[in-house]
């Protein structure tokens, strides 16, 4: 098996990820929850309820003021990563693995419910991807590789469900895959499979689910996306999840891996927390044995990422206010397009963000126990077990579809007369269920229902055939590739320069590997149609091609719009041929704090010769901007348009050990004459070689201020990190010197 | 079917249980429904389902497909195609896979059918 294991500093090698794969077994079976650490201490905060850390990881933006702290909160994270290439996938999965995604999800592509087998090779998705065997054990040996990385375990996920359900779930339990989502309410109603045929696969699909230890997620959430209005069908939402629920557990799958997939149904503007608390805590009190795998609303999602992101924090509002054991993320572009890497990130950051911002939250409210919320949620259990009453009443299940009592808008028992009905005679897959012989035998584990191996003698049917590839791995077919021109290896040889690690060329990407695609906000002083129409012109004359617009919103219906556009850029960057300005070197701030305790330093500093600008001098000093005070340098300040010789005198009297001079004006080369001058009235003076001589300003460029003189010079984006890091480092240098 | 909502008429056999009881309710009734669905699951088999068995006794998706596809032409699903697969073994001294495999060829399936 190949020994291929990831550099930190490096790009993964999906090339590399790809090879020998017919040898791939994967390292352990079944779902994984995070590992509590009730008072767990990050930098200079105590947590309730996060988990354990991880070993590499992207922490959110502000974590640099707290130490690069990176906190997990309890739930599992999942994120839905399905661009239609595989391969590209793979990249975006170690960015979201590294952004505290635990979850990883695999849409399948358009069509793959209704594909009567399993789809073998690698062709290129719509709207997700061919979920195949290299395909997964792919993905999977590429995770087991990122889960060591990360340090924390992460959940492959894909569905078993379509007319091809059991093969799926006997692939994905040989392959390793953690959690599923199975629910044949989903193939009935949703994609028109014969019921019949659904639940009897069903049947031997959660078996299999069973048998691979994985977390089952039901299909539920799809009634909430369907409904014309969502937060109607909450009675119905429950006697969905209860149907795929009491139904896998009575198959075999424990309580405690069946997992509701909840969505809280309405969003803004409506008062969504209103109508969605007491739906969440309904839930919760009925399916207290069961997980919660909260998803976040897509029914109402507009083009606006802002808005989607808010709407998804409130989500989690939810979450926390209730529980939930996996919290699902929806990236904000999906009202626009299928999720870019970018966006994928955004999602998972959104969520470890509000969750962890609301850490030890239920410590300190707790839910009302009587009023609106208590009478809110009594009556929507009230409501379902009237529906499930009446299911009774039609017949049973099978009859209630026939009926159109599913995806109905009207919050039951109201009926509007448009849910969505289904025959039980009728569908894909019809009149393909056959009644079992007497002498009917399945020799494999994980089978459900009427087995005979007692007419061979035999009590563990796979012993009738020496084991089966759930003992004996070793006896999976591995099929690599069926199409000669819809595979990755062709993919993947048209991008081939672009391929990393060791790429010659880049191109901006969203999806694909060098698909060129771009994003560009813009705002016009126009109504909408002018500022679509403006909008692409411009994408076109800044050369753009496939100029699209995605998102509009408006300032004011006259006044003015704002408009996102995509567009691929038709050119590839020569990364050899890159200007690549050097990092600045800066110590932590406890470093710099601990030189300064050991031994104080005083600066004095001005903005010098006929100049009034203050500003930049300020930034770099004051402790209000993370200026050098904050270390505790003594710092004095003599103002602007100091003449040289005043800011050496006044390093002199002072004894301080270093003069700053800012220096903002540059015609005709003042700024570095400045330099010079200080340095020289320095040196005739003698004390040149004690103090440190630094200079800044915009248009200062270091090799130029050292060259006049000055020890450093710092110019444009520099910051006090950066000039306390250098009065430290040659402070040390002048006391070794010594 | 349009119906008003009448869920306060509906709701009164309700409203006198407490929360246990109508969590109890809730439950009972949901084991009612699928009570059906099990027994159909457990008593019927499907092309998938017993594609899914050959999958698991070391057949590919394609062989699978293949032997599945002649059960149903010769009416012997019911059996179970590994059962098929199994039987022809035993009877043709074969390897699992090799007996399988003859199948996949158009082979053997009359001595298949007639094992049982």
């Amino acid at each position: 098996m190949s020994e291929y294991k990831l550099d930190p500093n490096e790009n993964i090698d999906v090339a590399e990820i790809l090879k020998d794969l017919g040898n791939y077994r994967p390292r352990r079976r079944g779902w994984t929850w995070r590992e509590p650490a009730p008072g767990l201490r990050m930098g200079p905060f105590e947590y309730q309820d996060c988990t354990k850390p991880l070993a590499d990881s992207v922490p959110l933006p502000p974590a640099h003021y707290f130490g690069d702290i990176d906190p997990q909160p309890s739930p599992v994270i999942t994120t839905e990563i399905s661009s239609g290439r595989f391969e590209d996938d793979i990249r975006r999965m170690r960015m979201a693995a590294h952004h505290g995604a635990d979850h990883i999800m695999v849409i399948r592509t358009a069509g793959q419910s209704h594909f009567d087998g399993l789809i073998e090779g690698t062709p290129q998705g719509m709207g997700g991807v061919p979920v195949t065997r290299k395909q997964v054990r792919a993905q999977r040996k590429a995770l087991d590789r990122i889960e060591d990385e990360v340090g924390r375990p992460i959940n492959y996920h894909s569905y078993v469900s379509g007319v091809a359900g059991p093969d799926i779930a006997v692939m994905f339990a040989e392959e390793g895959v953690n959690g599923v989502h199975q629910d044949p309410q989903y193939n009935v109603i949703y994609r028109n499979i014969n019921m019949v045929r659904s639940f009897v696969d069903a049947c031997e699909s959660k078996t299999l689910i069973a048998w691979a230890k994985q977390a089952q997620i039901d299909g539920a959430h799809n009634a909430n996306a369907t409904a014309r209005d969502a937060w109607k069908v909450m009675p119905e939402l429950m006697v969905q999840h209860a149907i795929n629920s009491i139904f896998s557990a009575k198959v075999g799958v424990p309580k405690k891996n069946i997992c509701l997939s909840t969505v809280p149904p309405s969003a803004t503007p409506g008062p969504c927390i209103h109508q969605d608390l007491p739906y969440a805590v309904a839930l919760r009190d009925l399916f207290h044995e069961y997980r919660m795998r909260a998803q976040m609303n897509t029914k109402y999602i507009e083009s606006s990422t802002r808005e989607a992101t808010v709407t998804h924090v409130l989500n989690m509002v939810i979450s926390k206010l209730t529980s939930a054991d996996i919290q699902s993320t929806i990236t904000p572009d999906e009202g626009r397009n299928v999720p870019w890497h970018i966006y994928n990130l955004e999602a998972c950051d959104t969520a470890k963000q509000a969750l962890v911002g609301m850490d030890g939250l239920m410590e300190m409210v707790e839910l009302k126990k009587d009023g609106y919320l208590r009478d809110k949620a009594r009556e929507l259990k009230e409501r379902a077990v009237l529906f499930m009453e009446e299911i009774v009443e039609l017949g049973g299940y099978f009859a209630a579809v026939e009926a159109g009592m599913f995806v109905d808008s009207g919050m039951y028992p109201e009926r509007n007369g448009d849910g969505i009905a289904r025959k039980i005679n009728g569908g894909i897959g019809a009149g393909t269920i056959v009644k079992r012989a007497e002498d009917y035998c399945a020799p494999v584990t994980a089978h459900y229902g009427c087995n005979n191996v007692a007419q061979y003698g035999a009590s563990n049917p796979s012993d009738l055939i020496g084991g089966c590839t759930l003992e004996k791995p070793e006896k999976i077919v591995y099929i690599d590739e069926l199409d000669e021109e819809d595979n990755c290896n062709v993919r993947m040889a048209e991008v081939k320069e672009f391929a990393q690690p060791g790429a010659k060329l880049i191109r901006p990407e969203m999806e694909w590997l060098a698909d060129g695609t771009v994003m560009l906000t813009m705002f016009f002083p126009a109504e909408k149609g002018i500022a679509e129409a403006a909008a692409i012109e411009c994408g076109r004359r800044m050369g753009l091609t496939d100029v699209e617009v995605i998102s509009r919103e408006t300032g004011h219906r006259a006044e003015g719009t704002r408009i996102e556009i995509k567009g691929k850029v038709p050119f590839s960057i020569e990364i050899d041929k890159l200007v690549i300005p050097k990092e600045p070197d800066v110590l932590s701030d406890e470093e710099i704090r601990k030189d300064i305790e050991r031994r104080p330093m005083k600066i004095v500093c001005g903005t010098v010769g006929e100049d009034e600008h203050s500003v930049g001098l300020r930034e770099i000093i004051d402790i209000k901007h993370g200026g050098i005070e904050k270390y505790g340098i003594e710092v004095h300040y003599l103002g602007t348009s100091v003449p040289p010789e005043k800011l050496v005198n006044a390093a002199i009297e002072l004894n301080a050990d270093a003069m700053l001079a800012s220096t903002i004006i540059s015609h005709d080369d003042i700024h570095y004459k400045n330099i010079g001058k200080i340095n020289r009235i320095a040196t005739e003076m003698g004390v040149r070689d004690k103090l440190i001589f630094v200079a800044g300003g915009t248009q200062v460029a270091s090799a130029q201020a050292r060259a006049n003189g000055a020890d450093e010079g710092f110019g444009r984006g520099s910051h006090g990190n950066h000039v306390a890091t250098f009065l430290v480092k040659r402070r040390r240098e002048l006391e070794a010197n010594k | 079917m349009k119906r008003e909502d009448d869920y306060q008429v509906r709701r009164a056999p309700l409203a006198n249980l407490s929360d246990k009881e109508l969590g109890e309710r809730f439950w009972a009734l949901a084991g009612q429904i699928v009570e059906p669905m099990l027994k159909m699951g457990y008593e019927n088999t499907s092309p998938a389902i017993e594609r899914s068995v050959l999958l698991r006794m070391g057949f590919s998706s394609i062989e699978a497909k293949q032997i599945v596809d002649g059960c149903i032409e010769r009416n012997l699903l019911a059996h179970g195609a590994g059962n098929v697969v199994l039987r022809l073994a035993r009877a043709q001294k074969l390897d699992i896979r090799d007996a399988g495999l003859a199948l996949c060829e158009g082979r053997l399936w009359d001595e298949a059918a007639a094992a049982f």
